[in-house]
């Protein structure tokens, strides 16, 4: 009896022990080199899988990054400057300054702005209503209102606002990762540079179209009548297909435009009341 | 035991209501917008300039590429612009507007109703004589016909199928032009069957019109090679593949076209244009448009003028009625909702439907109840509720494997489903996308 159990444990052990050594051997001779650092850039990263980078996560951002010599072209906007920083220490670079950006949303279509003209009651998606036709209102170029935006932020940093029917980015959430960008049909958000106190000045409009036919559908159009590229000192405005369109990278918050624009389609946002209220301050449209 | 398709298909409550209602000629309208983007393909590029006086049937937008179509004044008068104007999608297009002054033809275009029955042209000259017209499918899909006239090398055709099934409820144009124009009707056939060097032509019509059959039966003994077919009434039989498989029991592979099976399907509508533009040197400029509707004093047929408002139409019809809901552009299945009512008619309004408000408003969506009610209906043999939960989840190349690009967007799958889930906007939705991803992998 007790040599059974004794001739069990030793062929079992034996086996494992041969078992073991092949595995071994084979696990040498198939060994694959991977950067150690790889690892370690993976950790500093958010791990929030977002895409934001450009890659399908942040295991392949780590990886891309640790091959590359430089950082171009290289950054993690969800992390932003702290993290690339980190990163940069692991590899012993230096990290590029990069300016943080921040999602804006340019239409300002509420309801009192631009009037209903149909009613739409089909599949709850951005999309499928813009491949259907122009909209419940009379631009086909402004926001649908169903929220596509919103379900692709990754970082609660986006609400709908259900008394304008619009999109509201929450600045200090917004990591500027760009899915609402991708997830919007008609292109309306922009990532555009943060300023102080988030302070920002924009077209809030993308319609294309000529002044009269834009103005008739919704109230604070764009005309693209050029006043705001006239006005400007810094050659941040540029008009192109009726639409005007304020470089962020130049403009430098001077608030000119904002007083010229007929009909306050440029927002000022987060900005300290003016002095001389010659013009009703817009509307705000963040919150 | 008629002859039908055998997978799938649904049965829509017919409301032929203008069923009745001979072609009524409409008022000619005080201006007209042609778009220049009214078949498939590449969109016409305009050759009248602002301020021209041009005469009807005159040629007003050349086509660019082989899948495009020429474009042709449908009335005489002054060109007033050419700007992007809203078309029926609400989307704005270029636009020619042209302002009617009298109404003065080309002189080459014969206007009587005298019928012409023989033929003297070649095959191939009556296809490049389709192109110069303009002609494209009048059965709503607006393909231009000289592209699917010319049979690519190495493909044979032996038979051409004549698609008079009408399947769409309310609509009657097609069988109202059955039944008024039918040695036209059949003119046009002999002359597709030349272009195209087939002996046989094949005309499928349901059996809900059976005037139309028995005048065409009458009729045919007179012209080579034509059959007449009563079909079993079912929707989607209008569908090219469906057609084709109850008429001569073909099936066209997935992915391919009916040249495959050697066959090919013109709409009634597409061959009155031809024997119009063929016998008659008339271009493609005015076509018949159903306006129906419950509650329309007169629901009728009406010869409209390419680029006449459908506002027109429906002032005419005695005005849009309080109950009205929707107004769709086409067949209540496969049309589209209006957004706006002052938009053209285009070649391929085939009808404008007014609905009410019960007709028309879609029903809370609930879950999916596994009935597979959808899968039995679909006549493609696809699974619908799965597609639209892959589309749902973004899994498109799974939906190209479930063959999703087979659908046709008859709308069989979210008629039936009692959930009332939105089955098609989903597989429209995923088609776009899957067709975006075939492009770019083809590209490289």
């Amino acid at each position: 009896m007790s040599s059974v159990v004794l001739i069990t444990i030793i062929s079992l052990s034996l086996l494992g022990i041969i078992a073991a050594l092949i595995l071994y051997f084979v696990a040498q001779k198939f060994k694959v080199y991977e950067d150690p650092r790889i690892d370690k850039v993976e950790e500093a990263l958010p791990g929030a899988n977002c895409g934001g980078c450009g890659f399908a996560g942040c295991r392949n951002f780590a990886e891309a990054i640790v091959k590359s010599e430089t950082f171009e072209g290289l950054n993690c906007p969800v992390g932003g400057a702290e993290t690339m920083a980190r990163v940069a220490k692991i590899l012993g670079r230096e990290a590029p300054e990069v300016e943080p950006r921040v999602a804006v949303v340019r239409c300002n279509g509420t309801p009192e702005n631009r009037k209903r003209t149909s009613y739409y009651d089909g599949a709850t998606n951005c999309t499928i209503v813009h491949n259907l036709y122009g909209g419940e209102t009379g631009c086909p170029y402004g926001c649908l209102g169903l929220g596509e935006c919103v379900e692709a932020c990754d970082f609660d940093a986006m609400y709908m606002d259900n008394k304008t029917g619009l999109p509201v980015v929450i600045d200090d959430k917004c990591v500027a990762c760009g899915a609402c960008v991708k997830a919007c049909p008609r292109n309306i958000i922009e990532l555009r540079k943060k300023a102080k106190k988030d302070r920002k000045i924009y077209v809030s409009c993308v319609n294309q179209d000529k002044g009269g036919p834009a103005r008739k559908a919704c109230k604070v159009a764009c005309i693209g009548c050029g006043k705001c590229e006239k006005v400007c000192d810094y050659d941040a405005i540029t008009i192109e297909n009726n639409l005007a369109f304020i470089d962020s990278d130049k403009c430098k918050l001077c608030r000119k435009c904002v007083s010229e624009c007929p009909t306050g389609a440029i927002l000022e946002l987060n900005f300290p009341p003016r002095k001389t209220a010659e013009k009703k301050e817009p509307e705000k449209a963040e919150a | 035991m008629l002859k039908t398709f055998p997978k799938g298909g649904v049965h829509p409550p017919e409301n032929k209501l203008s069923e009745g209602a001979p072609i009524d000629i409409l008022p000619l309208p005080e201006q007209v917008v042609i778009p220049i983007n009214q078949h498939l393909g590449a969109p016409a590029e305009p050759v009248v300039e602002k301020g021209e006086s041009i005469k009807a049937g005159q040629i007003i937008a050349r086509s660019k590429g082989f899948v495009s179509a020429n474009i042709h004044s449908s009335v005489s008068g002054k060109v007033l612009k050419i700007d992007k104007m809203s078309d029926s999608s609400g989307y704005k297009q270029t636009c020619i507007v042209i302002k009617v002054e009298g109404d003065e033809w080309l002189e080459t275009i014969d206007r009587s109703g005298e019928l012409k029955k023989d033929i003297s042209l070649a095959g191939e000259d009556i296809i490049k004589k389709c192109a110069e017209a303009g002609i494209v499918g009048m059965g709503g899909a607006t393909f231009p016909s000289h592209v699917k006239l010319s049979i690519p090398p190495g493909k044979k055709c032996d038979v051409l199928i004549i698609n008079g099934v009408e399947c769409e409820p309310y609509l009657t144009s097609d069988h109202r032009l059955m039944i008024e124009k039918p040695e036209e009707l059949l003119t046009g056939i002999s002359l597709l069957m030349k272009a195209l060097g087939v002996e046989k032509a094949m005309i499928g019509i349901e059996n809900n019109k059976k005037d139309a059959i028995n005048k065409l039966r009458e009729l045919v003994p007179g012209y080579k090679g034509i059959s007449v077919h009563a079909l079993r009434v079912k929707y989607p039989q209008g569908a090219e593949k469906q057609l084709i498989k109850a008429l001569i029991n073909r099936e066209v592979p997935s992915g391919g076209l009916p040249v495959d099976v050697g066959t090919i399907v013109h709409n009634v509508g597409t061959a009155f244009a031809v024997y119009e533009a063929i016998q008659k040197n008339k271009p493609l400029v005015e076509r018949v448009v159903t306006v129906s509707g419950k509650d329309m004093g007169k629901p009728l047929n009406l010869l409209t003028r390419i680029g006449t408002s459908i506002n027109n139409l429906i002032e005419y019809t005695g005005g849009l009625v309080d109950s009205t809901a929707k107004v769709i552009n086409g067949g209540p299945m496969m049309g589209k909702a209006l957004s706006l009512i002052d938009v053209p008619v285009t070649k391929g309004t085939s009808g404008i439907i007014l609905l009410r408000e019960e007709e028309s408003r879609r029903k809370k969506t609930g879950p999916c109840i596994r009935c597979s009610k959808c899968v039995s209906v679909c006549p493609m043999g696809l699974e619908p509720y799965l597609l639209m939960t892959v589309i749902e989840k973004e899994l498109f190349e799974r939906a190209e494997k479930e063959r999703i690009m087979d659908c046709m967007e008859c709308g069989s799958c979210s008629f039936i489903c009692p959930a009332n889930r939105p089955l098609l906007d989903y597989i429209r939705l995923g088609k776009a996308s899957v067709g975006k991803i075939i492009r770019e992998r083809k590209q490289k």
